[in-house]
């Protein structure tokens, strides 16, 4: 059985001049990658920002930038990530693989699709483009707590732009949920079952839900903000009989959801790869479905764990559904690391990654559990453990598995490999700098460092580990540049992918790289979830006997 | 963008009505957000409305309630004419279903216009903020229910539908319902439960 090469489809693909082509394109693949490559834009920057931070930090004293600029800073580093790095490069992946993966020419709404990454893309440059006005950009954390995000407090135009961002990057992520979920449910190829999707297309079924119930609700908050910035409201005013608490609720209600929105979708691309890696199928395929269900169900249940020092909140209750959680991402541990037992282990680039994850997403969820205890959270709220805990969950969790995926899938999109050596030095060196950065900012959280703050006194002591977390901070950005520097370099002169390099299981691997418009000039018969693995092990049988 | 590509015989709900359903749970997820805003506001409230508040005319309001609650009656008659080959059915029911939407529009704006005049605006008192912010929320859904029958009709007037292709004109329907039933749930809490 010989698959079919046709050379032709890439003369196709090449039809008109790139950048035209780029802005006007509906289809999935190109979208895709236009989402990786602006998400990464705003990795570097948001990225640049920390490393400002870090530098600011590196002693006591204010040497770098002053109190304002420093909150500036944080606010727009964690909206960045969370709003437009972490969740659009969750939407690449879904945009190129997604459709690939069920075996469909494109997604269910292509124009609707190419709308939401221009709305991600105009909300990314309104939220920044506060730096550019004289108050400069908004500046109260990512989480925008009222009363500090009232006009009182923060009366630039900063702000609002900061909302306006937000309040289009809500709507872009609804509309590309909704787009997402009409697809998966609507075109999958025929045999394509829903017990034979790959896991990252489950991981994407309930990421899209997560977004679909709780964007809407940062919406509705950012719009009573609006309201009473600008038009003289009382949502949020306790003069008047308004709610401080009410932000943290509508906030959190979304945010927490928001953090399994996430992790989850890089919970499916580490899925995809350690069994390829590994060479044995996937350990308890159902089980990782029902956990990341539960997941899903359970994170709209835990949202006031980020609000046990209000007193306003039922600490056991919270703390409880919190630690939940911990069965069944245990459920995906055990599963992942049942996966690779007795496998024949290839240690590439994207499955070292993968295994940087295991061990980072480890450590950033036990210190979860630790945060879910509210006597232990009193302790700490606020301060340098929680920036450790969620940069170990977030960095060490969701960047590590992007890596993995953007090398696991780069040949697919670009047709060449990328450099293996290169990529091995860029995977040492985050994980050296990521844990000297981060570990410090657990000890430095529990001798009492506050976080958000851009200096402080030399007599507390925390200088030397401060010190030492900005040397980490700079391995890091040393780190991105080899992979920013390997990227462009393999995709004009990697070696060539052909169809599938890493002997992948899944459908994105019985086409070209890239594959052509419409994605599959055939499809192998799907009678299992790994129709790729099962199509060649019948070739090699049917060529022995 | 209304068009999926099918590929496979195993596609249950076609991909617009999917859609449609989708994007009204997240549509409930937001305007769920506003009235947990306003029972979360009232619950911590000693007296409610609080001082300011005039007389809001829950009769006239009532009265100019039932336009919108026919006109997803009209709605679904014109889906009924087309789903019978009557495509002009269609666009008279839809246009009899825009004009009854536009009659409540309507009585907003001066419902709207006679309370500003009585000096109760978004700033007056937290009431306010929140009747403003929901009714205003709610009138611009109306409003963008508007545009889209009257994409419906322009579609329908080029021949776009037919018995068999009914799902844009479906889709735009659930929505209008959607809107309708939001309605109900806002009239009662802001105009009767008071």
């Amino acid at each position: 059985m010989a698959t079919v090469d046709s050379p032709a489809d890439f003369g196709i693909e090449r039809r008109r001049s790139g950048l035209v082509d780029y802005i006007t394109t509906t289809d999935h693949k190109k979208i895709g990658i236009l989402y990786l490559y602006t998400a990464v834009a705003f990795f570097l920057v948001a990225g640049a920002l920390a490393l400002v931070m870090r530098a600011e930090l590196a002693a006591p004293g204010l040497q770098v930038v002053d109190n304002q600029t420093y909150n500036e800073l944080f606010t727009m580093h964690g909206t960045a990530m969370m709003f437009f790095f972490v969740v659009p490069l969750a939407l690449a992946f879904a945009n190129y693989f997604v459709p690939l993966h069920i075996g469909a020419p494109d997604v269910a709404f292509p124009r609707l699709n190419a709308l939401t990454y221009w709305m991600f893309v105009l909300a990314g440059l309104t939220a920044f483009s506060g730096f550019a006005t004289s108050g400069g950009a908004a500046p109260f954390g990512w989480t925008g707590y009222v009363p500090l995000s009232e006009s009182t407090y923060s009366p630039s135009v900063g702000a609002d732009l900061w909302i306006m961002g937000l309040l289009l990057s809500g709507v872009s992520g609804t509309l590309g949920a909704v787009n997402f979920m009409a697809t998966i449910f609507g075109m999958r190829a025929p045999g394509m079952t829903m017990f034979r999707l790959p896991i990252f297309v489950w991981n994407i079924i309930v990421t899209s839900a997560l977004i679909m119930f709780t964007f809407p609700v940062l919406t509705a908050a950012l719009s009573m903000l609006f309201i009473d910035r600008n038009m003289g409201g009382h949502f949020f005013d306790p003069k008047v009989g308004g709610d401080p608490i009410l932000w943290q609720h509508l906030f959190w209600f979304f945010g927490h959801p928001e953090v399994y929105i996430a992790i989850l979708p890089f919970f499916g691309v580490v899925t995809e790869i350690i069994p390829v890696f590994s060479r044995k199928p996937l350990f308890g395929y159902r089980g990782f479905v029902f956990a990341t269900l539960l997941i899903g169900a359970y994170s709209f249940s835990v949202w006031a764990h980020h609000m046990f020092t209000t007193g306003a909140v039922d600490g056991p209750f919270f703390s409880a559904t919190s630690m939940l959680i911990a069965v069944p991402t245990g459920i995906k541990f055990f599963n992942w690391i049942a996966t690779m037992w007795r496998g024949k282990i290839r240690l590439r680039t994207p499955m070292l990654f993968c295994m940087g994850f295991l061990f980072m997403f480890l450590m950033g969820g036990i210190t979860g559990v630790f945060l879910a205890s509210p006597p232990i959270d009193f302790a700490v709220h606020d301060t340098y453990y929680v920036v450790g805990h969620m940069h170990y969950v977030l960095f060490g969790g969701s960047v590590f598995a992007i890596f993995a995926g953007i090398y696991y899938w780069a040949p697919k999109m670009f047709g060449r490999m990328m450099n293996e050596r290169l990529g091995k030095v860029h995977f040492w060196l985050m994980l050296l700098g990521f844990n000297v950065t981060f570990f410090p900012m657990f000890q430095l959280g529990l001798n009492g460092m506050v976080r958000r703050i851009a200096d402080y006194p030399a007599e507390t002591g925390f200088a030397p580990m401060n010190l030492l977390a900005s040397i980490g901070s700079a391995i890091i950005g040393l780190s991105v540049l080899v992979f920013v520097y390997n990227f462009f370099m393999s995709k004009r002169r990697g070696m060539p992918a052909g169809n599938d390099p890493w002997e992948g299981y899944t459908l994105e691997w019985a086409t070209t790289s890239p594959p052509p418009h419409h994605n599959f000039t055939r499809l192998p018969p799907i009678r299992s979830q790994q129709p790729v693995f099962d199509e060649t092990q019948q070739a090699q049988r049917e060529s022995r006997g | 963008m209304m068009s999926g590509h099918a590929t496979g015989s195993e596609r249950r709900v076609p991909s617009t009505l999917l859609g449609m359903i989708l994007f009204i749970s997240s549509e409930v997820m937001f305007f769920g957000s506003l009235f947990g805003a306003y029972f979360t506001i009232r619950g911590n409230a000693g007296a409610w409305p609080p001082g300011g508040t005039p007389e809001l005319d829950a009769l006239r309001t009532g009265l100019f309630s039932i336009p919108l609650l026919a006109s997803s009656v009209t709605q679904q008659l014109g889906l009924l004419a087309l789903k019978k080959q009557d495509s002009r059915g269609l666009i008279r029911w839809t246009v009899i279903t825009i004009l009854l939407g536009a009659i409540f529009l309507l009585n907003q704006g001066v419902e709207y216009a006679q309370l500003s005049s009585e000096g109760f605006t978004v700033s007056t008192n937290v009431f306010a903020t929140l009747f403003f912010t929901m009714t205003g929320f709610h009138g611009l859904h109306v409003f963008a229910g508007l545009v889209v029958l009257g994409l419906i009709v322009s579609k329908a007037r080029r021949g776009h539908f037919s018995a068999q292709r009914h799902g844009p004109a479906e889709a735009a329907g659930y929505y209008w319902h959607f809107v309708d039933v939001v309605w109900i749930f806002l009239f009662s809490v802001l105009y009767l439960l008071q």
